[in-house]
């Protein structure tokens, strides 16, 4: 067994710009629904500060997966919470055929948030080649 | 094309250096550009150029380069929308 890592940085200003001059399509193209459903405010407008601790987490799990020359849309990492509240990553078309193609086994997220920037660290845990 | 691309990543690129000075095989990422601004610097390109880019052109190799991105349009037939 082995480990792989990946972390990214996301200024919440870069995702307050593209909610702006992109909005729907931006969120529909990068974003899952369950993800676009967390992320919502009462009044139906979308937290940039959460959405960039998202995407901080799929461009780590991206790292992780060396997954950077392969062509996947962003909905295919999904950030959720698990019932005890921890974040878990869920993959989904492409990303889930190339983590299987690695052997890997299993994947852990963490996130934080500060001074207008969201950081988010993947660990994934590998199966050695025979 | 190029002074348009130029122009689109002088707007959402966030480039720690003049947008009109690349070359056009410059390191965008090396510029400054980050991941989540690769994809600001996406939409806007599909807007600007009537273009779609699939899936299977969403790498880090197509953003990362004036000349890069020139092809990637070319290669999706992109028209220069009007202004």
């Amino acid at each position: 067994m082995s480990l792989r890592v990946g972390i990214d940085s996301v200024e919440v200003v870069s995702v307050r710009d593209a909610l702006e001059a992109h909005g729907d399509r931006y969120l529909q193209r990068v974003y899952t629904p369950g993800e676009r459903a967390a992320c919502a405010r009462d009044d139906g407008s979308q937290d940039p500060e959460r959405l960039a601790a998202r995407f901080a987490a799929k461009e780590a799990c991206v790292k992780a997966l060396h997954a950077g020359a392969s062509g996947i849309p962003w909905t295919d990492y999904e950030l959720h919470r698990a019932p005890g509240g921890q974040p878990e990553l869920e993959l989904h078309g492409g990303a889930l055929t190339l983590a299987r193609a690695a052997g890997v086994e299993d994947l852990a997220v963490s996130f934080t948030h500060e001074g207008g920037l969201a950081t988010a660290v993947v660990v994934a845990q590998v199966k050695n080649p025979a | 094309m190029d002074d348009r691309i130029r122009q689109i990543l002088a707007e959402h690129a966030r480039l720690t250096l003049d947008a009109g000075a690349l070359a056009p095989d410059d390191d965008l990422y090396q510029a400054g550009m980050t991941s989540h601004a690769s994809v600001n610097v996406m939409l806007a390109l599909e807007d600007a150029f009537d273009v779609e880019f699939p899936d299977a052109m969403l790498t880090r190799s197509v953003f990362e380069s004036v000349s890069a991105i020139s092809a990637a349009l070319t290669e999706l037939d992109a028209t220069e929308a009007a202004a």
